[in-house]
């Protein structure tokens, strides 16, 4: 018996209160929150690559909850459709055929790429905009688009190549672990429309419960480095997998195996950084104004001015 | 009229295309600190107030960057010539003391520009070049898809610390106008005070008055 409930209730119709919202923000970026009055449960979307068929059923279930429409694609050889995560493909399954090198098996490896809701969201320390993306104790690492400027930082924050600048609107775009259907109860529109269970949604604690029966299960069948995806380098995250081949995530259409904030956004966003470009110009400036007080000004003399008159006409003779 | 006071020597200084491209440059170097500061404080995000919001100051930043580059390469050229180092230069940086306390009478004359504006030439020049280079590579809408991620993480930390860099040599260069009194009409009317030019920069005098500059 499943641990949790695969099929979650029908959303209320009437009296929808929002489980969660703006009093839930652990972080906000480019600002501080107050320190929330509760802790939300954690929850995460757990993607079982091992049940995945390829339908892409998931992918046509985020257009569709999210009303975006995508351009009819063109094959550029690969499954792949579209090729990449886009401004409104929020999330893409990307193919692999590996032959594995002990059982010279022909593997199909389908993984659900998309935002992994890190613990330790690199879009949002990057960010420069106060409130363009939150965290929910939850765990939902969100974009809210009204205060999202469009500089990208976002996109070189992120350790998982996943935002990404719409050309139309100029505002950063990607997975809402949708947000707006978990604040009323639901599960995210992929993990409903998944006809394997491949994509299930709940507690964090439940999912890694889950995720532990399906690994045994695996390594009962011959994957002996089943495992979950949960990288400790962003603090864990709220979409894990369940990967066959955990000991080598890059299989997985490049998946890093070790997570983490690149050191260069760490310098860049520090606060260190910062109180040192700040103490620098206060220093220069009070160097200034006391070089101008110490020894200014540096006047020229009526002397001087005698002296340029006698060579300027020592030319006119 | 009496015979002290008579009018003071005029000297030309800086022609009107140097003054434009001067204030084209000073002016978008503010808007520039103004709206990379509300980029890069996020206690100064306020600032975008400024241009309109966040997306204007976004959209315009890096245009201004373009208007600065393109105001300084017009002082390049026409500053290159007199901004080559010179023994007295070196004498220049050797005396500190002299320097900052204004005892021009210690040290040799110097040509149209001393040590301290060359290397303040120089110094922007490259962290223009630098600031150009790193911004064009974090230009999200034009070249956003062009490099790497990796790369805009390293063209960003640059970006931020070369400005904050050139801010620095911004306050120094216009402390000095404050300093030297006189100097400020140079870059105004183009011209200065026979005086001024005698007190600190003789040798430039010397070849004006000669014809040769």
């Amino acid at each position: 018996m499943a641990l949790f409930e695969f099929e979650l209730p029908p959303p209320p119709t009437k009296d929808l209160k929002p489980l969660f919202g703006e009093q839930d923000l652990v972080r906000r970026s480019a600002s501080s929150v107050p320190e929330p009055a509760r802790k939300l449960t954690e929850v995460a979307k757990l993607i079982d690559v091992s049940k995945c068929i390829g339908c892409k059923a998931c992918q046509a279930a985020c257009l569709e909850w999210n009303d975006e429409r995508i351009p009819v694609g063109e094959n550029v050889g690969v499954y792949d459709n579209p090729p990449d995560l886009t401004p409104s493909m929020f999330t893409v399954m990307r193919f692999t055929e590996w032959v594995n090198p002990q059982t010279q098996d022909l593997e199909w490896l389908i993984r659900k790429d998309g935002c992994m809701h890190c613990a330790d969201p690199g879009c949002l320390k990057a960010c420069p905009a106060p409130g363009a993306i939150v965290q929910y104790s939850n765990g939902i690492v969100d974009f809210n688009h009204e205060n999202c400027i469009g500089c990208g930082y976002c996109v070189d924050g992120c350790p998982f190549n996943i935002p990404r600048i719409s050309q139309v609107d100029h505002k950063a775009h990607k997975c809402t672990l949708c947000s707006d259907r978990v604040a009323v109860g639901q599960g995210p529109a992929c993990a409903k429309a998944c006809p394997t269970h491949a994509i299930v949604f709940g507690t964090k604690e439940e999912m890694k419960q889950h995720a532990a029966e399906r690994i045994k299960d695996l390594k009962s069948r011959g994957f002996a480095t089943a495992g979950l995806y949960d990288p400790p380098g962003v603090k864990g995250t709220h979409v894990m997998y369940v990967l066959h081949h955990a000991d080598q995530p890059e299989l997985y259409s490049g998946l890093p195996k070790d997570p983490s904030i690149s050191p260069f956004v760490s310098i860049w966003k520090s606060a260190a950084k910062r109180y040192a470009s700040l103490a620098a110009m206060a220093a220069v400036v009070f160097a200034m104004v006391f070089h101008q007080v110490a020894a200014g000004p540096n006047r020229s003399s009526d002397e001087d001015e005698e002296n340029a008159r006698k060579l300027i006409e020592g030319r006119d003779k | 009229m009496s015979a002290e006071r008579h009018a003071v020597s005029t000297i030309k200084r800086h022609p009107l295309d140097v003054r434009i491209a001067h204030w084209v440059a000073a002016i978008s170097f503010i808007l520039l600190g103004l709206s990379g500061f509300a980029l890069f404080f996020p206690g100064f995000f306020f600032m975008t107030a400024l241009f309109g919001g966040g997306e204007t100051a976004r959209f315009l930043h890096p245009w201004l960057g373009l208007a600065l580059v393109l105001s300084y390469l017009v002082l390049f050229v026409r500053f290159v010539g007199s901004c080559l180092w010179k023994r007295e230069d070196t004498i220049w940086i050797l005396r500190p003391s002299d320097v900052l306390s204004g005892r021009e009478e210690n040290l040799p004359e110097f040509g149209k520009f001393i040590a301290g504006q060359k290397l303040y030439f120089w110094g922007m020049a490259l962290l223009f070049a630098v600031l150009l280079v790193s911004g064009v590579i974090i230009w999200q809408a034009y070249f956003g898809s062009l490099t790497s991620i990796a790369l805009q993480r390293i063209a960003a930390l640059t970006h931020s610390i070369f400005a904050v860099l050139a801010v620095l040599g911004f306050v120094i260069h216009v402390h000095m106008v404050t300093w030297e009194p006189g100097t400020l009409r140079a870059m105004i009317s183009g011209t200065v005070t026979g005086g001024w030019a005698w007190k600190h920069h003789r040798k430039w005098l010397r070849e004006v008055v000669a014809g040769k500059n």
